[in-house]
């Protein structure tokens, strides 16, 4: 086995893993490295062929390739060895790193500084709870992209889509111009969790139906898809009798919710926060463990990958300090989800702070007029308004210096108010 | 004569009513809060436009290529420009950027590589 050693080592060479990788190196630590399990470093973006990254960070719409490859030329112009086919195995309290590749085998990194960029999964069928056969055609939406876009094959002809997330709307699209009947798009919740422009280029540009308020039945076939049973659901999301409308389709994509991938994490003994299914951290994105660092979709997951790329800077000078200045023991106070918010990053800030601290979080439900208000043992810190939240856009708002300072409690307390 | 459209600006989303007249001109819109709702509703109402993004294949190269146009191009073109692209010929080495097929359809739009394959 190969012993190293690295003052960073990022995990996962994806628009988190490379951002982060960047920022540390303009603080000048010299040696970071970044380690990918697949063939080529860009992670996600790689198969996002569409355009409409980019607008914030760069000020024009980029395709998702386009977007990784700037970040990949500066990772290469900075000097910052990626190494890829290089899977992670463990990472563990004292910050060693075991990872395997066909090149070089088993290694043993010691860093003195880690960062997780590993991204998110798809949630699979297994937990959809979805009834019927176990038969060949039913993908999630992502893996079609994948086949689409990167291998270059089809992965069906009649198409329904379970769930209207932006991946399974982006795929509504691609399979109707490369060919496939995209018969129904199907949500069980009462709106949509997708963009409106993706509601609007991708479902009716091309006349494809879009069932609010309904799901899938039943799944027919014994090798490969046949059709499937869509209903209609009340309320409680239950199936109503006598509603149902059979498709014949020989795929079914889901694009249902993703989900931090956060096995490494969990591996490493690291506090995970129930809401949103990534590590507990602090206002350096630093988890429950010094010195261990997450950012991006493996931290919560986002809507934007300029977002991703923003937090990752941050993941990375703030690694970058800590390997100068090692684990600075400090005063907490921890933030609380409240009314209408879900899954508030960061869970804890450290006080006094004297810089500015970004919270993010997801509207629970759709608010509008209303107002995203921050309190403290009943003192209010912070207010603003906004015309409408919803659950489908992640809430950016950020604390001057200085708010944080003589505070009547332990915790604060975010929330939306309605008008 | 009346068309009903979802604003794509923001989240608000707002349902907007664009009256035309009986040669499909632009007469007013109703139902939008900002003046970029306005401006899409006209935009969408008299020559709605989208950007086509799509993959390619490429002679010596196992995975296909993607490509975008340049600038938007009329909506309705789109199943032309998807004919187009499944009829060119490249083969490697593709770098991203590169004009792929110059002004498609007459539209001053290009298809360009958003990618590099060697």
């Amino acid at each position: 086995m190969i012993d190293r050693n690295t003052d960073i080592l990022i995990v996962g060479a994806g628009p988190a893993g490379l951002a982060a990788a960047i920022a540390a190196r303009k603080e000048h630590i010299e040696s970071v490295l970044v380690i990918e399990r697949e063939k080529e470093p860009g992670g996600i973006l790689r198969q996002c062929i569409h355009n409409g990254f980019g607008l914030h960070r760069f000020k024009e719409e980029l395709t998702g390739p386009e977007y990784a490859q700037k970040d990949i030329e500066q990772v290469s112009e900075l000097g910052i060895p990626v190494e890829c086919s290089t899977t992670v195995l463990s990472v563990s309290q004292d910050k060693t790193v075991i990872c395997v590749s066909p090149e070089k085998g088993l290694q043993r990194i010691r860093a003195k500084a880690v960062i997780l960029a590993m991204g998110c999964r798809e949630r699979p069928r297994g937990a959809l709870c979805t009834p019927g056969t176990r038969c060949a055609g039913i993908y999630s939406a992502g893996t079609a992209q994948r086949f689409v876009n990167l291998e270059g094959f089809m992965p069906g002809h009649r198409v329904v889509i379970l769930g209207s997330g932006d991946i399974g709307l982006i795929m509504a699209r691609r399979m109707t111009l490369q060919g496939a009947k995209v018969l129904a798009c199907v949500e069980i919740m009462p709106y949509s969790s997708g963009l409106n422009r993706n509601i609007v280029q991708c479902l009716q540009d091309y006349h494809i139906p879009l069932y609010l308020s309904h799901t899938v039945t039943d799944i027919r076939g014994r090798e490969r898809l046949e059709g499937i049973t869509v209903s209609e659901v009340d309320e409680k999301r239950r199936p109503i009798p006598g509603t149902e409308m059979n498709f014949d389709c020989d795929t079914l994509l889901l694009s249902c919710g993703l989900i931090p991938e956060n096995e490494l994490t969990r591996g490493a003994g690291i506090d995970i926060s129930a809401a949103t299914s990534g590590a507990v951290v602090d206002d350096m994105l630093q988890t429950s463990i010094p010195g261990v660092f997450a950012c991006g979709n493996v931290l919560h997951v986002h809507d934007l990958v300029d977002n991703v790329s923003e937090e990752s800077f941050h993941a990375g000078r703030a690694a970058a300090d800590y390997v100068r200045n090692g684990f600075t023991g400090a005063e907490y106070i921890t933030v609380c989800d409240g009314e209408g918010v879900r899954g508030t990053v960061p869970q804890r800030i450290r006080i006094p702070s004297d810089s500015p601290v970004t919270l993010s979080f997801r509207p629970s439900d759709v608010y509008r007029s209303s107002a995203v208000v921050v309190d403290c043992g009943g003192v209010e810190l912070f207010r603003k308004k906004s015309l409408i939240f919803t659950p489908g856009e992640m809430v950016h708002i950020e604390l001057r210096p200085g708010l944080l300072k003589n505070l009547p409690a332990d915790s604060i307390t975010v929330r939306l108010e309605r008008n | 004569m009346e068309q009903n459209i979802t604003c794509i600006n923001c989240p608000v989303g707002c349902r907007m009513t664009v009256v035309m007249s009986d040669s499909g001109g632009f007469l007013s819109v109703s139902g939008n809060t900002c003046p970029r709702g306005a401006a899409y509703a006209r935009q969408e109402c008299t020559l709605p436009q989208r950007m086509v993004t799509a993959v390619i294949s490429v002679s010596g190269s196992r995975i296909p290529l993607s490509v975008k146009t340049s600038r938007p191009v009329p909506k309705d073109l789109i199943p032309a420009v998807m004919r187009e692209l499944s009829r060119v010929r490249i083969c490697v080495p593709v770098h991203s950027g590169q004009v792929i097929i110059p002004d498609i359809l007459h539209t001053g739009s290009d298809i360009i590589a958003t990618r590099s394959l060697t």
